[in-house]
């Protein structure tokens, strides 16, 4: 049988707001355990939650870009459970009437064709601490677990999307396009690796045709790009073992284990707790005038989708190129002020999609890492158009720059790479080769016009390697021509 | 000295009649003798009271003297007070010393009043009889034998027996009302939203609201002064300009209208309780007040819909009790899971575990919309009937409790008995309005209270109400046989 997988991502993004979502106390990550935690994070009796507003506005800027609704009213509601980590007994969340309503994310797939993408939500609320299970804890002999509330009260953006996605790797095309949107609009760093955003799928499968969905598992725990797609793959592979020999999937919640890579089952539908819900009495509800809205559209940067289609129809880039220049807003960034700088798209685009990609990418480094500043490759391609160098040069050039030894224009000087351009010298050695090569000569004179170009690429290599490779190749070539065809 | 009002001491202290240390030392020996009677009191702050007088003393010979500089008064103990027990009168909080103030303790001490100590109270405020506190039941100071009513009970018996000119209480169904009309002392709610909640233990925190328990209404006054204004810590606290509730006591009360709900004069009502309310409103139309029949059909609903609402609230209210980071913890839990259900089972008292219950069951899946959602519709009908009925009256009146103080254990084993003891109370939380309970009468020798309900931020007027009926008449300064 052919099945077809259904997906649906819940992502949890902590906002980058300098203080907690209903307390002052600071967000910053990797401070002391519970050195960030007022009474109001504690939970203390008679505390009461205060509404951080930049909270609000990160949520509605992050609405605006995904084109959603934007509730003229929103309420907070309590989500009543009892954990350690969770000091009040319950999370302030939103259930009816959250900030975000329904909107699209469009993603682009490897091939380069695009799909658009539900957004059935996004909510906030507050992060709950951490519960440090560690040997160190062992008290008398008994393992204990700490409690570190510093996370405590993180404002949290909860975006909800709607089962559209259809593999795995469409799953990383939406999470990717997430990561990329919040990091643009400057509301998170998007680190999975701290936690800034976390991910949880619902995945089932159907016979493909089938328009009713299959019970679906949720995968909890997934919490980095290679992580989601490993689980989901192996969840997909499991529910589809389980069919195939007969078998049923049951509602219920999962825990993907990275070591293993598998998903073992945490806690079943009927173990769920029920969650009680109701319109938390201590926050009024958020009203949103029309002008405090367009404000904050008013305010929003060019998204990557807007950027993408600017790539393609102002410099002509492909789609490929584009969606790579545009997915990190750093990347665009450099990219444009290169190719402003030399005022050539197409050059730009390709040496910071290809030899810059591929640098940052060994080192494994971001863009905003680059040892090689916008302003510096600039001046590296500079000299290619000026015909200072060949692009074979500017490779060495390149890598120099990257090992720190200055800028192209010094180290063209440094090592002598500067290219032949002067005609009167390039003409003396294509008139030494020629002399050097009769029998060539005499069989390119009587080969037919149609053979030529192919020979003529013996000459021109001969010029380059007398030349040490600092000859204007296409002068070489010019000169070659006019030599040859008298 | 005790026998003096609030307005009256801070008179005597502006002239030098006593100090500050004198006054504080008298009451402070008063509690100490008398309370064993009464267990008005959890704490007695005897340490902090003196240091806080000779503060006073000395801000008052520096000529910095406002007009509650040297006063004392007490706290209910629901409020959070800085390095001394805060208990709720619940177990669950036996150990806790509370490690900031409640925004109105601190309004307290900026006036310079002097804290005395901590009234008893219903456990976490449920209660209308005082009998649910870890630390016993108060007793009436009008009769022993009685329930002094609740939750504020120890406030009101502190007041009633000279134990404090005045306390501050909270009030979510009738809380501060009810035990001052089974005192015989003058209690007011205000309006939801105009004293701050902050470091008040949260019950129910759509009703909670704070508030004054004094022998007169020129006393309310002046504490609610003390208490009023918006506090950005309390997102549910209300952002208006602060009023002097002072000026207007004395204002005539020629053309006032009052309005008598048809509902709150039914069948059910002690006849006697309600000759009482029929002379005071007597006494009010030779004021000068009209009187007007109104109604508020949806009253009835009242107290099923605040078994609803105060009991969901609680039960999240009252989750973070979980022996975690503070509180009564129980013996060796064994387990997460058994430290949990041991700690909140020892920990927390019968009644305050009904509701938690009763919360939980209608906040469940299923059953939410058939209790809490409905319960919420009906809350906005009855804050319609009142707001309704403004729109032709001043101020609506009537008997604050249906019956006067019963005996202690009368209705502990009859829970629906006790909550019908707020039934004329609790309309006025659901509708967030202000309401006053004022003495007015004596039946067999137990007082009686007159209810006021005003509009939305009109305390000014209820206070104002209830001023010029005690110029008038002298039910305020009667006092229990046993008082010297």
């Amino acid at each position: 049988m052919q099945w077809e997988t259904v997906i649906g991502l819940e992502i949890h993004v902590q906002l980058a707001t300098q203080s907690k979502i209903f307390s002052g106390s600071s967000t910053a990550f990797g401070a002391e355990p519970n050195t960030q935690a007022s009474a109001i994070d504690l939970g203390f009796p008679g505390v009461l939650p205060v509404l951080n507003e930049e909270a609000v506005r990160m949520a509605v800027k992050f609405g605006l870009a995904i084109d959603a609704h934007i509730g003229e009213k929103s309420v907070f509601a309590r989500k009543n459970y009892f954990y350690p980590d969770l000091p009040k007994g319950y999370q302030i969340s939103q259930m009816e009437l959250p900030i975000v309503g329904k909107g699209h994310i469009e993603i682009t797939l490897d091939d380069g064709s695009t799909r658009e993408i539900g957004v059935t939500r996004a909510h906030l609320e507050e992060d709950a601490g951490k519960s440090l299970h560690e040997a160190s804890f062992e008290i008398h002999g008994h393992g204990m677990t700490g409690i570190d509330l510093n996370r405590t009260g993180t404002p949290l953006l909860e975006i909800v999307s709607e089962p559209d996605l259809r593999s795995a790797k469409e799953a990383i095309a939406y999470l990717k396009k997430i990561h990329s949107l919040i990091r643009y609009l400057g509301i998170s760093d998007g680190n999975m690796a701290e936690g800034s955003m976390r991910c949880d799928a619902n995945v089932s499968v159907r016979p493909k045709g089938q328009q009713e969905f299959g019970t679906r598992a949720e995968i909890k725990n997934v919490n980095s790009f290679r992580f989601v797609e490993k689980a989901i793959n192996h969840e997909v592979e499991r529910q589809i073992d389980l069919l195939e020999s007969g078998g049923k999937v049951v509602q219920e919640t999962r825990l993907y284990d990275s070591d293993k890579d598998e998903t073992r089952s945490m806690r079943s539908k009927e173990e769920a707790n029920d969650y009680r819900y109701f319109p938390d009495p201590d926050l009024l509800p958020i009203v949103l005038e029309a002008d405090y809205i367009q404000a904050i559209r008013d305010s929003l940067p060019e998204l990557p989708q807007q950027k993408r289609h600017r790539f393609m129809d102002e410099f002509q880039l492909s789609a490929y190129d584009a969606e790579l220049l545009s997915s990190e807003r750093e990347t665009a960034e450099f990219f444009e002020a290169v190719a402003q700088a030399i005022g050539d798209a197409k050059l730009a685009a390709n040496w910071v999609n290809g030899e810059l990609a591929a640098a940052l990418n060994k080192d494994s480094r971001e863009i905003s890492q680059s040892p090689i500043s916008a302003q510096q490759l600039a001046g590296l391609l500079q000299r290619i158009q000026d015909d200072s160098i060949s692009g074979k040069m500017a490779k060495t050039v390149f890598e120099a720059m990257w090992n720190g030894e200055g800028d192209a224009d010094q180290i063209i000087v440094a090592k002598g790479l500067k290219q032949v351009s002067d005609s009167g010298a390039i003409e003396a050695l294509v008139d030494e080769v020629i002399a050097n090569h009769t029998v060539q000569v005499e069989n390119y004179r009587n080969a037919d016009d149609s053979k030529r170009p192919k020979m003529l690429g013996f000459f021109v290599g001969q010029v380059m390697k007398v030349s040490k490779g600092q000859a204007n190749p296409k002068q070489v070539n010019e000169i070659l021509l006019s030599k040859l065809n008298t | 000295m005790y026998n003096k009002t609030i307005a009256e001491l801070s008179q005597g202290l502006a002239k030098g009649e006593y100090s500050s240390v004198e006054l504080t030392q008298d009451f402070l020996q008063r509690i100490k003798r008398l309370d064993g009677q009464y267990n008005a009191f959890i704490s007695v702050t005897d340490e902090q009271a003196m240091n806080a007088a000779r503060h006073a003393d000395s801000m008052r010979a520096a000529g910095n003297a406002k007009p509650f500089t040297g006063v004392p008064i007490a706290h209910k103990d629901i409020f959070l007070t800085q390095g001394i027990k805060t208990t709720c009168a619940s177990k669950i909080l036996d150990n806790f010393i509370a490690p900031y103030d409640a925004a109105i303790v601190t309004q307290f001490k900026n006036a310079g009043a002097v804290c005395l100590g901590k009234t008893n109270m219903d456990e976490f405020a449920m209660g209308s009889s005082n009998e649910t506190s870890f630390y016993g039941p108060v007793k009436n100071p009008w009769h022993i034998e009685c329930v002094p009513g609740g939750s504020s009970g120890g406030s009101a018996a502190a007041v009633a027996a000279r134990l404090a000119p005045g306390a501050t209480a909270t009030d979510t169904g009738g809380s501060i009302r009810q035990p001052a009309a089974l005192c015989g002392v003058t209690g007011l709610k205000p309006t939801y939203g105009l004293v701050s909640r902050w470091g008040m233990i949260a019950f129910a925190s759509s009703l909670d609201q704070a508030g004054p328990i004094a022998r007169t209404a020129q006393d309310c006054a002046m504490m609610l002064d003390v208490m009023a204004g918006f506090d950005p810590k309390d997102s549910t606290s209300i952002d208006r300009p602060t009023l002097d509730y002072c000026t207007n006591l004395n204002n005539s009360l020629e053309g006032l209208r009052i309005g008598l709900p048809k509902e709150f004069f039914s069948e059910g009502l002690d006849p006697a309780i309600a000759e009482a309310i029929q002379t005071a409103i007597r006494e009010y139309e030779k004021l000068g007040a009209t009187i007007k029949e109104i109604s508020l059909p949806h009253s009835n609903l009242s107290v099923p819909v605040y078994y609803v609402i105060a009991p969901a609230e609680c039960s999240s209210n009252l989750s973070r009790f979980d022996a975690v980071r503070f509180g009564y913890r129980c013996q060796d839990p064994k387990d997460l899971e058994d430290l949990y259900k041991r700690s909140r089972a020892e920990g927390f008292g019968r009644e305050v575990k009904r509701r938690i219950l009763i919360g939980t069951y209608v906040l469940s899946e299923g059953y939410f919309d058939a209790y809490y959602l409905k319960a919420q519709k009906l809350r906005r009908l009855i804050k319609e009937d009142f707001v309704k009925a403004f729109q032709d009256v001043d101020v609506i009146m009537g008997p604050t409790s249906p019956s006067t103080a019963f005996n202690l254990g009368e209705k502990t084993s009859d829970p629906v008995s006790m909550y019908l003891a707020d039934i004329f109370t609790i309309s006025t939380n659901l509708a967030g309005l202000p309401g006053m309970s004022v003495p007015c009468g004596l039946v067999d020798n137990k007082p009686v209270g007159l209810h006021l309900i005003g509009n939305y931020f009109d305390e000014a007027r209820l206070l104002n109400v209830a001023h010029r009926y005690q110029q008038a008449t002298d039910w305020h300064q009667q006092k229990p046989n046993n008082i010297e």
